[in-house]
């Protein structure tokens, strides 16, 4: 049996399905759900495009196996439609030129959600480390990096 | 690439993961965070038969401090330790590590233990916890086993866990207050695997003065001295005496983990 049954909450809503083993949480979101907001780039977990809210924190779900998510609670970009933090994020990533292809974009935003939410102090050079992990070929990350400030705030004096 | 096709086993204790790897008819590989063995499944480096799951064993996730020890269970995760789940001096040097490993959304899932029993030479635990003299403690069919971490990583991607063990705990001495390091990791982007990587520990309270050379094409060589950056010899011993690129990449590291020691 490579198959196995799996029972979890995407975007809010329950969600039994029964799966290959083999498959990623990534694969499960675009192809079972059709929640396609979830790019996929390396699939080895270098590029960032994938990146989820798995349990309240970012995880690579193209290096998540879907079979280890049974009762986990997985928030994609589509479950981010309403959130008043995200939709600042976004407006920032629109007004600062933060994306151009925007493929990288939707990992982008829930990693810049995870960063104003657990770093709020950080400075600049601090942003451009957290956003090493998700990698954008178009911006060279300045207007990723000022969309995150605008959001943020000016750099505190101990940031 | 897509993982093959294998089957999935949820253990629901140690003891039922014990139990189902005792089966050698089959390959079997531990999944704990994933961060190594996912990838390596997608590019089909691995192809194991059988995933067993133990990523949510909540006996993995226990730290347990003591006067002088600290145990930390092997499933706890990179994340949890850059947000300072262990106390102390111990616990400030294990944040410094666990914030350089890779990037937050794989920290959040990768394991400390998962990263000692892949063994990869270029992670960061296998030489950050070389330099603790970490005792790792082992359960198998027969019981629990304590092993030094010297003894366990045995080469690149191998160590002494048997097929039919898992990796329970790793078990540190607490560096007192007067506790110095430096941890330097060669690397041309934040976050990638290192090309190489130098730590110097000293505890004089505890009598502990390491060395260590991580990130080679073994595992990581440990002197137990403060090295003065003068007897090139005794790192010779480690990489060779020709002018290799690894060579001059560890000795960079080694200059710049000296000047950070002694500050």
């Amino acid at each position: 049996m490579t198959q196995v049954n799996i029972g979890l909450r995407v975007n809010g809503k329950k969600v039994n399905e029964t799966i290959e083993s083999r498959q990623s949480l990534a694969d499960f979101l675009r192809e079972t759900l059709l929640l396609t907001g979830t790019h996929l780039g390396c699939e080895h977990g270098v590029c960032g495009a994938c990146t989820v809210w798995i349990n309240g924190a970012p995880s690579r779900s193209c290096i998540t196996l879907a079979a280890s998510c049974d009762d986990a609670e997985v928030i994609s970009i589509e479950g981010f439609k309403d959130d008043p933090q995200m939709e600042k994020l976004r407006s920032a990533f629109i007004s600062e030129h933060a994306l151009q292809c925007g493929y990288c974009t939707p990992g982008m935003l829930i990693t810049a959600y995870d960063i104003v939410h657990r770093l709020p102090d950080a400075d600049d050079n601090r942003l451009r480390l957290e956003l090493a992990g998700n990698l954008c070929r178009c911006t060279g990350y300045k207007g990723i990096v000022c969309a995150l400030r605008r959001v943020l705030g000016p750099p505190s004096e101990n940031g | 690439m897509k993982a093959p096709a294998f089957k999935y086993y949820r253990a629901s204790s140690l003891e039922d993961a014990v139990t189902v790897l005792a089966d050698q008819s089959v390959f079997k590989k531990l999944l704990a965070g994933g961060q190594s063995l996912c990838p390596m499944m997608n590019f089909r480096l691995v192809r194991p038969d059988l995933v067993v799951d133990i990523s949510r064993l909540r006996e993995l996730h226990g730290v347990e401090q003591t006067n002088k020890t600290v145990r930390i269970g092997a499933g706890v995760t990179h994340a949890m330790i850059e947000d300072g789940i262990v106390e102390g001096k111990t616990g400030l040097y294990l944040r410094e590590v666990a914030g350089g490993i890779a990037y937050r959304a794989v920290r959040n899932r990768g394991t400390v233990g998962g990263s000692l029993a892949h063994a990869d030479p270029s992670a960061d635990w296998p030489s950050a916890l070389t330099a603790m003299g970490a005792r790792l403690e082992v359960r198998g069919p027969n019981g629990s086993r304590t092993v030094d971490i010297n003894k366990f990583l045995e080469g690149p991607f191998q160590t002494s866990l048997n097929d039919d063990e898992v990796l329970f705990a790793i078990e540190l001495p607490r560096l007192t207050q007067s506790a110095r390091w430096a941890y330097v990791k060669a690397c041309q982007k934040p976050g990638e695997f290192a090309k190489a990587i130098a730590v110097m520990l000293v505890d004089e309270k505890l009598d502990l003065h390491k060395t260590v050379l991580g990130a080679r094409q073994s595992s990581p060589a440990c002197l137990d001295e403060i090295w003065d950056g003068k007897e090139e010899s005794k790192i010779d011993a480690f990489l060779g005496s020709s002018k290799s690129y690894e060579r001059t990449t560890h000795f960079a590291a080694l200059r710049k983990a000296i000047a950070e020691v002694q500050i």
